[in-house]
């Protein structure tokens, strides 16, 4: 129960910093692209940093 | 009658009586916590009722349609993504310096005309913009707020908006810089800190990048330690002889220090400082609200300002106007925010997992930022307020020091000593207090003695004040350096337009040239404002609550066009309302400040006394020579040109409305873009 509290706290604390679980892009990766490539975690994450302050989406005030 | 309807009336008396109580005190100071539990009431109370009503009746939000994270699932943009996790992520998003500021600048009315504000705006208006946008967004694969202009009005009201949107930025970028500016000159401990920020990100983002790929908590952990420690040894800088004057500037050198860092911040790699301090401000400002919620609640402080001040009547020394409409426009951000607009059509349609949720993420966080605002609201109101009006009252009033300042708020009728002014500097660990126009002191100083009650007496104050100047200066630098990115890649688009290979966002002229131009725009507003002798925020803020208020307008004039295009313009009162309110106040204001006769308030005015002297060969303070008259009033113009520009955007929109929704009605079916209900065949 507070594993999976703390497990919460620490997916949401990422993805307020717009890194979404790397797991989840595993899952999606091997149930609709079988065979293609997939990014190792720390493309992932830099994908994902890249991708978030490249954007035209400002932050607010 | 259930158990549960029974908790809803005890729940809506709770809330009536603790509003009875602030609202008719008198004389008496009232406890913070009973406007904490009427805001409570009110926002459970809203969210059960009203927003509920909204998604069941106006929107019919429908689980069984696939969202655009079920349709486009890819992992990376689009993840289907738990609720609670996702309102954090939407909370982060929308959560600025702006609920922050506002109500620290309105509490020169007294505390109750902003709480009443922030209470029934954050309802009616501002979290019924959030979840309308978004549910507009998430029905429509997650497109952005121009797109979807463009999309339901066409393709003119949609370029005016993102037009707009653009401005307001350039003005956002502006009075947050200035805020900084007002909180770190002539106080090098604070500056010490903030610039530590620099060569601690720079460790982080290397940590992150090549010596633990992506472990973000062990690299936000070595910046926390990291902050700590800035904090605590910033006080051994400011009193050291050697030290002190590195980090000791007047304001017109933090302007072009600023301006500097911001083009040289934005143009850097991401990783290496930009994203490192975004992730280090992000939970550091989801910290200090937290922190700050537990310590109202523990402290119970009560308050010291008056629930209503004389200066409803517009001759307040923080910024000048009446209650109406300016009241309205300088709380924007935590009573309703155009911004959020924004937020609500980027990356968070996309990870929504099922619509059901969108009440939740769109209606709940708004009402979690308005909780914000109601905190910085009672942050202010427990300082003394002899204190708050030396802090927040313009130099040109005060004059320089303590014994001048003292006269000077007396007079005004909130009685505080030279000594009380001297000691409270001392307390917090600065040369001095006065004239800290801004916000961002004020809410340090309540902030501190708030905390310094929970945590450390006297003595830690001054560490809980440079704490609470680090919390706020480190999130708005973080949203001036991104600000700034993104003005850049519009403005390349914008420019890309005539020159195609403008566009490309990877080669370094373009992004050079789009930099320099979006700097120097933040920049002359910040300069103008730096160098006002009313402090910048009696120019600055109205135009940013003016431009802000005015995209929230658009954004309910859209949801009300597709509420007539959806045909259920029976529900349009829903949008009209707030619509109506928010575009009576922000025209009112724009044509205040463009054509009232009073200097203080009037563009035109200001430019025209201006004008008169120099005809007559004399100098108004604080220009010493002709030219830095002429400046002044080509500022003033351009001030007036940028709201009358404001105002041709809005009216513009308002336009396309009625015609979007005269059509609507003439059309016997449903004529919105929304992606059917099945996904397509891929």
């Amino acid at each position: 129960m507070i594993r999976r509290l703390l497990a919460r706290a620490a997916e949401t604390a990422r993805l307020m910093i717009g890194q979404p679980p790397y797991e989840a892009y595993c899952t999606h990766m091997a149930q609709t692209h079988p065979g293609e490539p997939v990014m190792t975690r720390a493309e992932f994450f830099r994908n994902r940093q890249d991708a978030r302050f490249n954007s035209r989406n400002g932050r607010c005030c | 009658m259930t158990i549960g309807r029974i908790g809803w009336i005890l729940l809506a008396l709770l809330g009536a009586v603790a509003l009875g109580i602030v609202a008719s005190a008198r004389g008496e100071p009232v406890n913070a916590v009973w406007i904490v539990v009427a805001a409570v009431a009110v926002y459970l109370i809203a969210y059960r009722f009203y927003a509920l009503y909204i998604a069941k009746n106006v929107l019919q939000l429908d689980p069984s349609r696939p969202t655009p994270a079920v349709r486009h699932g890819d992992g990376l943009d689009f993840v289907p993504t738990n609720r609670n996790v996702l309102f954090g992520h939407h909370f982060a998003a929308i959560a600025g310096a702006g609920p922050l500021v506002g109500p620290v600048l309105a509490a020169q009315m007294g505390y109750l005309p902003g709480m009443l504000w922030i209470l029934a705006g954050v309802v009616v208006a501002g979290a019924v913009q959030d979840f309308m946008v978004l549910f507009l967004s998430m029905r429509r694969d997650g497109r952005s707020l121009g797109e979807l202009v463009r999309m339901e009005m066409g393709p003119v009201p949609g370029s005016i908006a993102l037009f707009g949107a653009f401005m307001i930025m350039i003005i956002i970028l502006a009075v947050l810089a200035l805020i900084v500016v007002r909180a770190l000159a002539g106080s090098p401990w604070g500056l010490f800190t903030v610039a530590a920020t620099i060569p601690l990100a720079v460790v982080m983002g290397v940590y992150m990048r090549w010596i633990r790929p992506g472990r973000v908590g062990e690299a936000s952990i070595i910046g926390l330690v990291g902050l700590i420690l800035a904090i605590v040894y910033g006080r051994a800088v400011a009193e050291s002889a050697t030290l002190a004057p590195w980090f000791t500037y007047t304001p017109v050198q933090l302007c072009w220090i600023l301006i500097g860092y911001g083009a040289v911040a934005s143009l850097l790699p991401v990783w290496l400082l930009l994203a490192p301090r975004d992730y280090l401000s992000t939970f550091l400002k989801i910290g200090a609200i937290a922190a700050l919620a537990v310590g109202i609640i523990i402290v119970a402080p009560p308050l010291q300002m008056p629930a209503l001040t004389k200066f409803i009547d517009g001759s307040g020394p923080v910024w000048s106007g009446s209650l109406f409409p300016f009241l309205f426009i300088t709380i924007a951000c935590g009573a309703v925010s155009g911004f959020h607009a924004l937020i609500a059509s980027g990356t968070t349609p996309k990870l929504i997992a099922s619509e059901g949720d969108a009440t939740f993420i769109g209606y709940g966080a708004m009402l979690m930022e308005s909780f914000v605002a109601i905190m910085a609201l009672v942050a202010a109101s427990v300082i003394e307020p002899g204190i708050y009006f030396t802090m927040n009252s313009p130099a040109a009033i005060l004059g320089t020091d303590a014994a001048s300042a003292a006269a000077a708020v007396s007079a005004m009728g909130f009685p505080v000593t030279p000594e009380l002014i001297t000691s409270t500097a001392a307390d917090v660990g600065e040369t001095t207090i006065i004239s800290r126009a801004g916000g961002a002191p004020t809410l340090a100083v309540g902030m501190a003695h708030i905390f310094s009650q929970l945590i450390g007496g006297k003595a830690m104050m001054a560490f809980w004040y440079h704490f609470a100047i680090l919390f706020e200066a480190l999130f708005i630098l973080t949203a001036v350096d991104a600000g700034t990115r993104s003005g850049r890649f519009m403005l390349q688009d914008l420019i890309g337009l005539a020159v195609p290979s403008f566009r490309n966002s990877s080669s370094f002229i373009p992004a050079l040239v789009g930099t320099l131009v979006c700097v120097g725009a933040w920049g002359f507003f910040l300069y103008q404002g730096v160098t006002d002798p009313l402090g910048g925020v009696n120019t600055l803020w109205p135009l940013f609550g003016i431009s802000n208020q005015m995209l929230a307008a658009v954004a309910l004039m859209l949801a009300t066009a597709v509420l007539f295009r959806m045909k259920r313009e029976r529900f349009a009162w829903v949008t009209m309302i707030p619509t109506t309110w928010l575009l009576a106040c922000t025209v009112t204001a724009s044509l205040l400040k463009l054509f009232s006769a009073t200097p203080a308030v009037g563009f035109l005015a200001h430019a025209n006394r201006y004008s008169d002297a120099l005809a007559a060969g004399t100098l108004l303070a604080p220009a010493k020579t002709a030219d830095e008259m002429r400046r002044i009033i080509t500022n003033d113009y351009i001030d007036a040109a940028l709201c009358a520009l404001f105002l041709f955007v809005v009216l513009s929109i308002l336009f396309y409305t009625i015609r979007t929704c005269l059509a609507a009605r003439r059309m016997a079916e449903p004529s919105v873009h929304e992606l059917p209900l099945v996904a397509a065949a891929e």
